[in-house]
Order: structure tokens, then sequence, then C-alpha cells
């Protein structure tokens, strides 16, 4: 059964973001890593050294292993982001600060 | 019942210090116990940034230990090396206005009397050595004797390695005594380790072991925050600090005191420091505290502005009101050996503090004086902070 409709409940009128370039339906208040799990996407990082894939982990925003790149800036925790229309997540890969390589 | 076990000596205290005695010792061929109410590096060690450093030193016991430390960090890190993150990358000190340059120039003619390596930095070289750094600095100096470990891991390589029997998680509640009130052993929750010495290596709760044995070591808790960035490239190569640290270290004051201490970690974040304030053991994240170690941060590195702040930490340094551990057999207690007090340079000293507390233990010379750690040198100053407490 779906769990929206075992609490009885009546979110208003889906967003869309963007995942690596893929519309994604978010419901209002759903952070950005619940809407990707919603829709199957469990990994959007690789890690720095091993490039093996990373998601949600703890989900309450002390485990830092979900981040990603959120509107360009990179190392955002999708699990404390509300998504918001228009949003666009992009799948990071390793620290994601290479622009700041010397 | 209770089972007794025949150890040589019982370390108390799983830190690095506890673990790096305990690794001098049975490489001397004794039978080893180490004892925490914890886990490995639970204390102080897990909450360091582990600097192993000459140049915030100046020249005395300290630097001693630290001259004789880094050496053996050297050979171990030919043992350890990768596992425990080992650095040598050196330390850059900054001034941060042009008077410190004397201040720097000073202190750097005097370590190198005594064996420290510092060259003088021009203020157009140290961009080329750090390229984030600010411009505008006015000079500062390269120690390439300073490096790093990751303190945690450090402890934890050096306590397998020692094999010693480790017994966690289990508080040490007593000590046994023998004949004229000697130390021979100790009591936990579960059991009792008899051995004819016992080391206290319990950091910053090292007075309240000293207490069990009826004799006062006044260890006090220094807090200090550490700032943990986001995963990030190499942006910054040396452990580089400003050089009003080396003053901050050496002030006994229990205000607030900070000053940045900025260095790369091969796990990828930055860690920033260093804050130093005597509040008892309050664990309370402090805002205030935090946006300076920023501010300061940034003000060296301006780069960080645009970086992420993923947590903080505190740990609280054991802290002598002389700055100087105490290290060897205490007259007081037969039996009984200190090895704590190292304020903010536990990670750096441990190795010397084992080895020293190893000789002592087999009746050995020790490779330095230890003279100035006697841990009983406080007996003075307590009657005269009874005096002061009754006036």
């Amino acid at each position: 059964m779906d769990p929206l409709d075992l609490v009885g409940a009546e979110p208003g009128p889906a967003r869309t973001i963007l995942f690596d370039g893929r519309a994604v339906s978010a419901l209002p208040g759903q952070t950005l890593a619940a809407a990707l799990w919603a829709d199957g996407v469990l990994a959007w990082r690789t890690t720095r050294r091993g490039g093996r894939p990373r998601g949600a982990f703890c989900g309450i925003g002390q485990c830092f292993d979900c981040l990603a790149t959120v509107n360009g800036r990179p190392n955002q925790r999708l699990c404390l982001l509300p998504a918001e229309h228009g949003d666009t997540v992009t799948t990071q890969e390793g620290h994601g600060r290479a622009d700041l390589e010397v | 019942m209770l089972k007794r076990t025949p150890y040589d000596v019982v370390v108390v205290g799983a830190g690095v210090v506890g673990a790096a005695c305990a690794y001098y010792a049975a490489r001397s061929g004794l039978k080893v116990a180490v004892v925490d109410r914890g886990p490995v590096a639970g204390g102080t060690t897990g909450a360091g940034e582990g600097n192993l450093l000459v140049s915030d030193k100046e020249p005395g016991p300290e630097l001693d230990l630290a001259l004789l430390s880094t050496r053996l960090w050297r050979e171990l890190a030919e043992e350890f090396g990768a596992r425990v993150e080992y650095e040598p990358k050196g330390g850059l000190v900054v001034a941060t206005r042009p008077a410190g340059t004397d201040l720097l120039h000073g202190l750097a003619a005097q370590q190198r009397a005594v064996g420290v390596e510092a060259l003088p930095v021009a203020a157009d070289e140290l961009r080329t050595l750090e390229p984030h750094l600010a411009e505008g600095l006015p000079g500062g100096y390269l120690y390439p004797q300073d490096a790093q470990v990751q303190p945690a891991l450090a402890a934890a390589h050096l306590l397998r390695a020692s094999g010693a029997d480790r017994y966690l998680g289990e508080a040490v509640t007593g000590l046994l005594r023998g004949p004229g009130g000697s130390v021979t052993g100790v009591v936990t929750g579960r059991r009792e380790l008899a051995a004819p010495a016992v080391v206290n290596a319990a950091g910053t709760w090292g007075g309240e072991l000293a207490a069990l044995a009826g004799v006062r070591l006044p260890v006090l808790p220094r807090r200090g925050f550490v700032l943990v960035t986001e995963p990030l490239p190499r942006i910054v190569r040396h452990k580089v600090y400003a050089a009003d640290y080396v003053a901050d270290v050496a002030s006994g004051s229990a205000d607030l005191q900070s000053s940045a201490v900025v260095e790369g970690t091969p796990a990828g974040p930055v860690l920033i420091g260093a804050s130093r304030e005597r509040v008892g053991f309050d664990r309370t994240l402090d805002p205030g505290v935090l946006h300076r170690l920023a501010a300061q941060a940034a003000a060296l590195f301006p780069v960080l502005r645009t970086v992420q702040v993923q947590r903080a930490y505190r740990g609280f340094r054991p802290y002598l009101p002389d700055h100087l551990p105490a290290i060897g057999p205490d007259a007081r207690v037969p039996g009984l050996h200190h090895a704590c007090g190292h304020e903010g340079a536990g990670i750096g000293l441990a190795p010397a503090t084992g080895l020293l507390v190893s000789r002592r233990l087999l009746g050995e010379e020790p490779e330095l004086d230890l003279a100035p750690f006697r841990p009983e040198r406080f007996e003075g100053a307590e009657r005269l902070e009874d005096a002061e407490g009754e006036s």
C-alpha cells in the first residue's frame, strides 16, 4: 500500500527536480534524498578514493554520506534540503571541489 | 572469584600516551596490561588533530622531549607509516603583522641553537609554499621537522603492536596496595590486575587516578574546539598557523584564547583550530568560539570563505600549571608511575614519554633528565594554594 494512503495524506501538487538532467517528481516537504529514493535512485555520489556509490545513510544530517552537487554547489546534504521546483541535483564524483586544486 | 593475572606493568589509559607506554614497555620485554574505562582513543587522543610539533616550543624540557619524539616518530613511521597517516609535511608559522616577524626571528634563533630546523620564509615566498595563503602577509618560518598523524589510528596501531592485554570499558575503581603503601595493581569493576608497577596514562583524568593513590596531581581540563570542513583537494599543504599561537599555548590564563591553526588531512577535510579555555569538562558547543576560529582561519586562507564546515568537535587538554607533563615514578608512592598532563602536545610527545617511562620501569638510564617532569613537583604549590584558599 502507498504510504501516503496509509496516513491519509493530502499533499499539495508535486514539483519537478532534475537529477543528472532527468525530471524527477517531488512532493512538497520531501527532501531531495526522499524524492530520489521514492524514484528508486539510491546513489548520487562516488567516493573520493574507491569510486564506490553512496547515497543516504543516516537520513538526519549527521553522517555526510548523502552529499551531491545541488544547483552548482558541491557537498550538499540531500537528506536536509527540501526539494524546490527546478532544483538540479548532479551526481558528485569525489570531493567535488576540483576548482580549488593548486 | 576475582582472578589475579601476573603482569610486569598495568597501564591505565588507552590513549596515545598509554599506547606508547605499552609499546615501549612490551618492546623491552615487559608483560603489559592496558586498562581504560572507555575505548581506545576515547578521550583527548580522539579529539586531537595529531600534531607532532617542535615549532611551537621554546627551548626547554618540553622541546627536548619533542625533539626526542620527532626522532622516535620517524622510526615508528617506518613500521606504521601510512597506516597511521604519518605525514612529515612541515609546519609553516606565519606572522600576521609586521612586528610578528621579529618575534619569529627571535624564537627561531633560540630554537636552532638546540637542534630545531627553522627556515625563514620571505613575504614573497609564502605563496610558493602555500598558494591559497592570503596576500600581503609579512613573512614566516618553515619548520621541516613538524609532522602529523591521525591520532586515533596512531594509538590503535601502537597498542596492537605492543601485544598488551587490553581491558577496555573497565574503569579503575581502586588500587591494590602492598607493604609501605606501594601500588601493586589496579581494581576494576570486573577484576584485579596485579603488577609491581602501575602507569597513570589517564590524560586529563590523571588527577583522579593519582587521588586513588592518595596523592595530588593537579591536572585540569583546557577545552579546545576543532572545525572540520567538507572534503577538499589538498589546498593546505603544511600545518599552517598564525604566530600568535605560540603565545596562546604558553598562556596560563583561564580565559578564551584562539589563533588560527589550519591543516589538511589525507581524508580530505581541512581541520581548523585552535581555541583554549579553562571551563572544566563543559561539553557545550560554543558558537562564538567556532565563529572566531572560522574567521581567523579565513583571514589566513581566504579560500576557506567558500568552504562549508561540516562539523565541530571538542576535547579537553590535560593541563598542568607549568605546562609540562608528569613523567616517571612518583616519589610519594612506590610502584606508581605517571605519564600524563601533556596538554595539547600529547600526540607528539607520546613516543618519548613511552620510551622514558619504560626506561624507568626497567631501572635503566633515561635519554633525558626527568627532573623537570617530576610528578611531585607541585607539592609546594599545593600548600601555597591551600594557604590562599584559607585567607
